[in-house]
C-alpha cells in the first residue's frame, strides 16, 4: 500500500499529574485504512485519540492532520436534556434562508438518518430517554454524518447489542469504501479481525507494536498487549471460567411474576447458592429490567422477590439488606462519583460492614482495596487517585470491586466485563467463578454469547419482556441459544 | 437515567405550564376581586413595571441554561441608571451607550473570569456585586449627589413616551425578549447555551465552545442589566442610587418560576416572561389590598419561589 498518511503523530509524550499515559508515541494513519487500537485498560488510548483531535496538547511532540476529524469518544458525548436531533445536528444544523435553524427540516432529517441506523424512537424526546445502545449509536450517526476524512471510534460496541454491533460494523465497511480512513478502539478481538487492517500495540503508553493484523496471530496480540509471553497465556482459555458448580437444591433468589409493563411481563427466575444464572435475550427484551426489579429499583405493578423464602419488599434498601448486591450496566450515571477517590469508591457500598460503632477501620478499608486492585488489575497512582482520572476500563474495575467487596448473597452483574480488557477479563471470570464456588448466587447478564456459555450453568432467554425458555447445562450451545433468543436473527444471518 | 429524564420531561411541561396556569388564575381572580385590578392605568402600569425586570431576567434566563449564576446584575442595574443620567447632560447617545458598554465591560469579565479561570460563577458575580455597588457609590458621592435628566431631553422619552398609552419600555422588553427566544431556539449559539449546560464536558467533546459561549451569557446579562437601569433612569428621570438592592434575586426567582433548571441545560424565554407576570401581579395584588404591609410581597414571592423549586426537585426524581 502506498503511504498517504492522514494523521502523523511523532514522538508525543503526555503527562497527567506524574501518570505518564503516552510515552514517546509515534503513529501513522494512512488514508483509507481500518486501523485498530489496541492494549490493556490504562494503556493510553483515549488519550492518544484526545492528543489526536486536539482535545489534549502533547506535552513534546508533533501532529500533523490532512483532513477532518470527526469522532466517537469512549465516554458517551452527548447532552442528555437536548434532543435527539438536537444532538445529531448540533454546531451544523439546517438553516432557512434567514439563517435561523430550520426545525423542522433538522427533526425530518434526523429521523430519516436515524431509521437507516435502525432507531425508530421521537427524534424530539431528549436524548438521554433512550437506552444506552440507542444513544451510542447516536453518537456514531452524528460521527459519520460530519463528513470527515477520518472517523475515530473508542470502544464504539461497548454498550452495543450484537444486532447493533453488526449495524456499526456495516457503517464502518461503508465508511471503508468511501475512502475515509478509521482508527477503531476495542477490547473485542473478534470485531477487530474481522474489520482492521493495520494495527498499534499499545502499552503502558508506549507504542510497542505497529503492522498489518491479519498477520499477526491473536494469541502473539495479546501477548503484545498484556507484555506476558505466548506460553503463559495459553494455559487459559478463552474465557478463565473453571468447571459447573454444584447447586444446593433450595434456591436463594426466587423472582416470581415480576411484572412492569410495558417492559416485562411475568417474569419468573430462581437461583441457587453457588449457581450462575444467565440472562439472554436481545436489546429490549428486558434483561436489565429484570434485575432492576430483582433489586427493586424498577417500579412493579405486581410481582414478587423472595430471598431465602422470605419475600423482600420492594425497594433497594431492603434487597441491600436481604443480601443482593447489582452492578449495574449503565456505570456513568449509575455508580461512579467521579471526585471521589478510587478507595472511596470500592469501600462505598461496604462501609456499614466495616464500621464498628459509626467507626470505620482504616486498616481494613486499605486491605480489601489492595486485594482488589491487585486481583483486578485496576491502574492507579495510588488508591487515593480519583476515580475520574482513571481510563474507561479502569472505572468499571472500581465499580465491580465495590459490589464484590460487600460481600453479598446474591450478585446481579449487568454485563460485567464490559469495556474491560482481555487480561482483566479472565480475571473478572475467574472471580465470580471463585465466588459462585463459595455459594455465592449469580446472575449474570452478558451479551457476549461465550461469557454466557462458559459462565452460566443454567441460562433464562428473556424475549420482547417475558420468559421466552430456560436451557439447562446440557442445553448450552451456541445454536439452541442463538435459536432461542430470537428466531429472527437467524434469518438475518442465513440471508446475508 | 432513563426514568430521570422522563420526569425531567413532564416537569418541564409541568412547571412551564404550572406557572402560566397559575398567572391566568391570579389575573382572573384579581379582576374579579379588585375592580382597579383590570383597569387599563392597572394594566399599563402593570405590563411597564414588569418590563425592567423582564429585561434583566431576560440576560439572566441564558446565564442560568448555561448553568451559571449571574448575582451582579442588581448592582449593574442601579450603575447603569446612574451612568445614563449623568450621561445624559452629554446627550441621548452618551445617555443610552454609556451604561450598556460600562455594564457589558463588567459582564465580560466576569464571563472572562469564570470560562477562563474555572472559578465558581457564584463568586465572580458576587465580587462584581460588590465592585459595582461601590463604584456606583464612589461616582455619587456615597449616594448624597443624584443626578437628575432634563425633564425636556431626549433621553427622557425614551422611558416616558407612550403608544396608546403603554410606555416604551414595554415594547423595548417585548421585543428584546422576542429576539432572545429566537436567539435562544433558532440559532447556533442558543444550542450552544443548552449544550453547555446540559453536558459541559461532552459540549467540549462535540466541538461547542463552551469557553466563548460563557462570555457572551455574562456579557449578554451585564448588557441588559445596564440597559434595564438606563431605561427606569429615563422613567425616574433621575439616576437613583438605591434602587436594584436585591434584583438579582427576582431575577433568578422569575427565572426559576418560569421553569428553567436552576442546575441548567433547560429553559425558555417565555417562561422567563411569564415568570415576571406572576410576581408582578402578585406585587400589585398586594398594593391593591392596601392595607397589608408590602413586606408581605417578598413572602409571597418567596414561598411561591419555594414551590416552584421543590417541585422541580420532586418532579426530577
Ligand atoms: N485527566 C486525567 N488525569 C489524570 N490521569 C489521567 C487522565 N486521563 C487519563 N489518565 C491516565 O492516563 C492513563 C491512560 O488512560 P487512557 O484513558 O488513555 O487509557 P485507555 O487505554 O483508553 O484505557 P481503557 O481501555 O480503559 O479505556 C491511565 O493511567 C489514566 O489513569
Ligand atoms: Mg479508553
Amino acid at each position: 500500500m502506498p503511504t498517504d498518511p492522514v494523521i502523523e503523530v511523532r514522538n508525543v509524550t503526555k503527562t497527567f499529574a506524574g501518570v505518564r499515559a503516552l510515552d514517546d508515541v509515534d503513529f501513522t494513519l494512512n488514508r483509507g485504512e481500518i486501523h485498530a487500537l489496541v492494549g490493556e485498560n490504562g494503556a493510553g488510548k483515549s488519550t492518544l485519540i484526545k492528543v489526536l483531535t486536539g482535545i489534549h496538547s502533547p506535552d513534546v511532540g508533533r501532529i500533523s492532520r490532512n483532513g477532518r476529524i470527526s469522532t466517537i469518544y469512549q465516554e458517551v458525548n452527548l447532552v442528555p436534556l437536548m434532543s435527539v436531533a438536537a444532538n445529531l445536528f448540533l454546531g451544523r444544523e439546517p438553516r432557512n434562508r434567514f439563517g435561523l435553524i430550520d426545525r423542522v427540516r433538522r427533526d425530518a432529517e434526523a429521523a430519516e438518518l436515524l431509521t437507516s441506523y435502525g432507531i425508530t424512537a421521537d427524534v424530539r424526546s431528549p436524548l438521554g430517554t433512550l437506552a444506552v445502545g440507542e444513544q451510542q449509536m447516536v453518537a456514531l450517526a452524528r460521527a459519520v454524518a460530519a463528513d470527515a476524512e477520518v472517523v475515530i471510534m473508542d470502544e464504539p460496541t461497548s454498550s452495543l447489542e450484537p444486532r447493533e454491533v453488526e449495524t456499526l460494523l456495516e457503517v464502518v465497511h461503508k465508511l471503508h469504501e468511501a475512502g475515509i480512513a478509521i482508527i477503531y478502539v476495542s477490547h473485542r478481538m473478534d470485531e477487530l479481525y474481522r474489520i482492521c487492517d493495520t494495527v498499534t500495540v499499545l502499552r503502558d503508553g508506549r507504542n510497542v507494536h505497529n503492522g498489518p493484523l491479519k498477520e499477526l496471530p491473536r494469541i502473539e496480540l495479546v501477548s503484545l498487549m498484556l507484555g506476558r509471553s505466548v506460553n503463559e497465556i495459553q494455559k487459559h482459555g478463552t474465557t478463565a471460567f473453571g468447571e459447573d458448580h454444584h447447586a444446593d437444591a433450595q434456591p436463594v433468589l426466587e423472582a416470581l411474576d415480576l411484572t412492569s409493563k410495558p417492559r416485562i411481563n411475568g417474569i419468573n427466575v430462581a437461583i441457587r447458592p453457588g449457581e450462575v444464572v444467565g440472562l439472554a435475550g436481545l436489546l429490549g427484551s428486558g434483561r436489565t429490567e429484570t434485575a432492576k426489579a430483582i433489586i427493586g429499583a424498577l417500579p412493579l405493578d405486581r410481582g414478587t422477590v423472595l430471598v431465602a423464602g422470605k419475600p423482600v419488599p420492594h425497594n433497594v434498601k431492603a434487597a441491600t439488606k436481604a443480601g443482593i448486591s447489582m452492578l449495574a450496566e449503565d456505570r456513568k450515571t449509575e455508580g461512579i462519583i467521579p471526585n471521589l477517590s478510587v478507595r472511596e469508591n470500592i469501600v462505598l457500598a461496604a462501609l456499614p460492614r466495616l464500621s464498628r460503632f459509626g467507626v470505620t477501620s482504616r486498616i481494613r478499608q486499605d486491605r480489601i482495596v489492595d486485594t482488589f486492585v491487585k486481583r483486578l488489575r485496576i491502574k492507579v497512582s495510588s488508591p487515593e487517585q480519583k476515580v475520574a482520572e482513571l481510563s474507561g476500563g479502569n472505572q468499571q474495575k472500581v465499580l465491580l470491586a465495590r459490589w464484590l467487596c460487600t460481600e453479598p448473597r446474591i450478585l446481579l452483574l449487568d454485563e460485567p466485563t464490559r469495556g474491560i480488557d482481555v487480561g482483566a477479563k479472565a480475571e473478572v471470570q475467574a472471580l465470580i467463578d471463585e465466588l459462585a464456588r463459595e455459594g455465592l448466587a449469580v446472575l449474570l447478564i452478558s451479551s457476549e454469547l461465550d461469557e454466557l456459555l462458559d459462565g452460566a450453568d443454567r441460562l433464562v432467554v428473556l424475549r420482547d419482556g417475558e420468559v421466552a425458555g430456560e436451557l439447562e447445562e446440557a442445553q448450552l450451545t451456541r445454536e439452541h441459544v442463538l435459536t432461542a433468543i430470537a428466531a429472527e436473527v437467524m434469518d438475518d444471518a442465513d440471508s446475508h | 437515567m432513563m426514568t430521570t429524564l422522563t420526569a425531567a420531561t413532564r416537569a418541564k411541561v409541568l412547571q412551564r405550564q404550572g406557572a402560566a396556569v397559575a398567572l391566568v388564575l391570579m389575573v382572573a381572580v384579581s379582576w374579579l376581586v379588585f375592580p382597579r385590578f383590570g383597569s387599563l392605568d392597572n394594566v399599563r402600569d402593570l405590563a411597564l413595571q414588569g418590563s425592567f425586570l423582564a429585561v434583566i431576567a431576560l440576560g439572566m434566563t441564558f446565564v442560568i441554561i448555561t448553568g451559571g449564576i449571574d448575582l451582579s446584575v442588581g448592582s449593574l442595574y442601579a450603575l447603569g441608571g446612574v451612568l445614563a443620567a449623568w450621561g445624559s447632560q452629554h446627550g441621548f447617545l452618551v445617555a443610552l451607550t454609556l451604561p450598556l458598554l460600562v455594564c457589558g465591560a463588567i459582564g465580560l469579565i466576569n464571563g472572562l473570569l469564570i470560562a477562563r479561570t474555572n472559578m465558581a460563577p457564584f463568586i465572580v458575580t458576587l465580587a462584581s456585586l460588590l465592585f459595582a455597588r461601590g463604584l456606583l457609590l464612589a461616582i455619587t458621592d456615597e449616594g448624597a449627589n443624584t443626578y437628575q435628566i432634563a425633564p425636556d431631553s431626549a433621553f427622557v422619552e425614551l422611558g416616558r413616551g407612550t403608544v396608546a398609552g403603554f410606555g416604551y419600555p414595554i415594547f423595548i422588553a417585548v421585543a428584546l425578549c422576542v429576539l432572545g427566544g429566537a436567539l435562544l431556539n433558532r440559532t447556533g449559539f442558543g444550542q450552544n447555551v443548552f449544550a453547555t449546560g446540559g453536558a459541559e464536558q461532552s459540549a467540549i467533546l462535540m466541538g461547542v465552545p463552551v469557553a466563548r459561549t460563557k462570555i457572551t451569557v455574562y456579557t449578554m446579562s451585564g448588557t441588559l442589566a445596564g440597559l434595564a437601569g438606563a431605561l427606569t433612569a429615563a422613567y425616574l428621570q433621575s439616576g437613583v442610587t438605591v434602587i436594584g438592592v436585591g434584583t438579582e434575586l427576582d431575577a433568578i426567582a422569575v427565572v426559576v418560576i418560569g421553569g428553567t433548571l436552576l442546575t441548567g441545560g433547560m429553559g425558555t424565554v417565555l417562561g422567563t416572561v411569564i415568570g415576571v407576570g406572576l410576581i408582578k401581579v402578585i406585587q400589585n395584588v398586594i398594593n391593591q389590598i392596601g392595607t397589608l404591609d408590602s413586606n408581605y410581597q417578598s413572602v409571597v414571592s418567596g414561598v411561591f419561589l419555594l414551590v416552584v423549586v421543590v417541585l422541580q426537585r420532586i418532579l426530577r426524581r
